[in-house]
């Protein structure tokens, strides 16, 4: 293809959008709707993902709530036992009095709540740090057989289960898009039919005349391009606002914590905006490509 | 120029449409194909557009084996031979020269040659003061000289005819069969293939006679001899 046959195959796709509006326009809706779908997954299985790895980089460390009324001297024997477990690089102990006060510190300005406590309602620990993060889960199992002790609070439960449940958005969200992805396709390729039925006579004279097949073509791919395009770019509009205010939610009114850990509007549209437009566009080639294949013959 | 070798061509299996067909034709000959219908002058002509491919024996246009021709390099073995219908097949939304010019577009042409051809075809085809009117605006007559223009925009070295006077009525057949004589005077080999006894009298060509798929005729300056 010459490089001045481009401006006529865009005009041709255009044409082709235009003239055929109502198809042109549920295409476009199915394509941006599939995507803004496929933007709630995205940014829900980002977010928790991001969530979730914070977790584990801040706690490598196991806590063990102790029984209220133990001995001193257990306490120490714990203390050794927990040291000799494979795994576990070094012990530290809190006492309840140390554990208010780092309450205290979390808290914030909320701290002075906790002055109203009568009594401190917060047990011994020990903080157990685990040499490496994936044998975390066989050290637990290991502690779990000791005596005296309440509770162990162990942050790779949360963490796993985070993990767990961005998987299955994954799963459960990305078969839900191949499905609309399909649908999408399906109704591209039947606009695409209906601008080759319009242009069926053009397309019998280009033959004899001896157009190439791909100069049949290209205004087909086009068309079907455009269409997932625009779909896209609409697409993209849509989560960026929605993902902004959402955002703003969570940042200023919701849990400042949070924060810190949520993936910026900016960095999330960079991905989604380009993720979109190769789906999209995508999307639509292959639409058209399939009505090519059924209706041109060439 | 065009050869036929044993050229046979059969549609699923038991329906012969031509047999054995040995043909040679010169540059710029100008030749009628006669003969009823059902004897197999629409596959004679499919045959050479490509459309169809023959069952046996080999076609050679320009001394190239069309049956070896790859599916790619179709479209340009098109722009050699081109065709005319009893029917026109005009785009209606686009104007005369606009008809003409899309021959030359869709073969990527450039502007400056489309601007100097279009104009001179128009011309030869007597059609330069229509180049502005739309095909509904034109007479049957001048619609199939709209044709020809388009046809012979590109200089293709053949020119086939599939009954291009059928819709028309015999004075204004007689201005297309002018036209077609003057493109073959410019060295354009012409396949006509048609019903009109009269023209073919007339005009005293070479005529090839086709019944039940087999060539009965062929003749140089030979006459139609059949019945209406």
């Amino acid at each position: 293809m010459k490089i001045k046959t481009f401006p006529y195959m865009i005009k041709q796709g255009l044409t082709g959008i235009w003239r055929n509006r109502g198809m042109s326009l549920a295409s476009i809706t199915t394509v941006s709707a599939t995507l803004m779908i496929l933007g709630l997954i995205i940014t829900l299985v980002l977010n928790i993902n991001g969530i979730a790895y914070m977790l584990q980089s801040q706690f490598d460390t196991v806590q063990l709530y102790l029984e209220e009324d133990i001995a001193h001297e257990e306490i120490t024997d714990i203390g050794k036992e927990i040291g000799a477990i494979d795994g576990v690089s070094y012990v530290e102990f809190e006492t309840k009095e140390e554990a208010l006060d780092n309450l205290k510190e979390q808290w914030g300005d909320q701290g002075y709540l906790l002055d109203t406590l009568e009594d401190n309602p917060l047990p011994d620990s020990y903080i157990v740090h685990v040499e490496n993060i994936e044998t975390a889960d066989s050290v637990v199992d290991e502690l779990r057989k000791l005596d005296g002790i309440d509770e162990i609070k162990y942050y790779q439960d949360i963490i796993d289960n985070l993990l767990r449940i961005a998987g299955f958005v994954r799963t459960i969200g990305f078969a839900l898009i191949m499905i609309l992805i399909l649908i999408a396709m399906f109704i591209i390729s039947n606009t695409i039919k209906i601008t080759l039925n319009a242009r069926r006579q053009e397309i019998t004279i280009m033959k004899y005349v001896g157009a190439t097949n791909w100069f049949i073509r290209w205004p087909f791919v086009i068309e079907g391009m455009l269409l997932g395009f625009i779909g896209a770019l609409i697409a993209s509009g849509v989560v960026y606002f929605a993902y902004q205010s959402v955002f703003d939610i969570i940042t200023t009114r919701l849990y400042v914590l949070f924060s810190g850990y949520m993936v910026t509007t900016q960095d999330m549209m960079t991905n989604v905006t380009i993720i979109f437009l190769i789906i999209g566009c995508g999307v639509g080639i292959l639409g058209s490509i399939i009505s090519l294949r059924k209706h041109l013959k060439v | 120029m065009i050869q036929f070798q044993n050229v046979t061509k059969t549609y699923n299996k038991d329906v012969q449409a031509l047999t054995d067909i040995n043909l040679k034709v010169e540059k710029g000959e100008f030749i009628f194909l006669v003969g009823p219908s059902g004897a197999g002058k629409s596959t004679f002509i499919k045959l050479l557009l490509k459309e169809e491919e023959p069952t046996n024996g080999n076609i050679i246009v320009e001394g190239k084996d069309t049956t070896k021709i790859s599916r790619r390099k179709v479209p340009f073995y098109r722009r050699s031979i081109s065709v005319i219908f009893q029917d026109f097949r005009l785009l209606p939304n686009k104007t005369v020269y606009e008809n003409v010019a899309f021959a030359m577009e869709i073969i990527e042409a450039s502007s400056k040659e489309i601007r100097r051809q279009v104009p001179m075809v128009l011309s030869m085809v007597g059609l330069s003061d229509k180049a502005r009117k739309y095909p509904h605006e034109l007479s049957g007559g001048e619609r199939q000289r709209v044709s020809i223009a388009r046809a012979i925009v590109n200089n293709p070295s053949v020119l086939i005819a599939d009954e291009p006077t059928g819709n028309l009525d015999p004075e204004t057949a007689w201005e297309i069969m002018k036209v077609l004589k003057s493109i073959s005077r410019r060295g354009t080999t012409i396949i006509m293939a048609t019903h009109a006894k009269d023209i073919v009298n007339e005009m005293e060509q070479r005529v090839i006679a086709l019944e039940k798929g087999r060539i009965v005729r062929d003749e140089q300056r030979g006459g139609y001899e059949y019945e209406n």
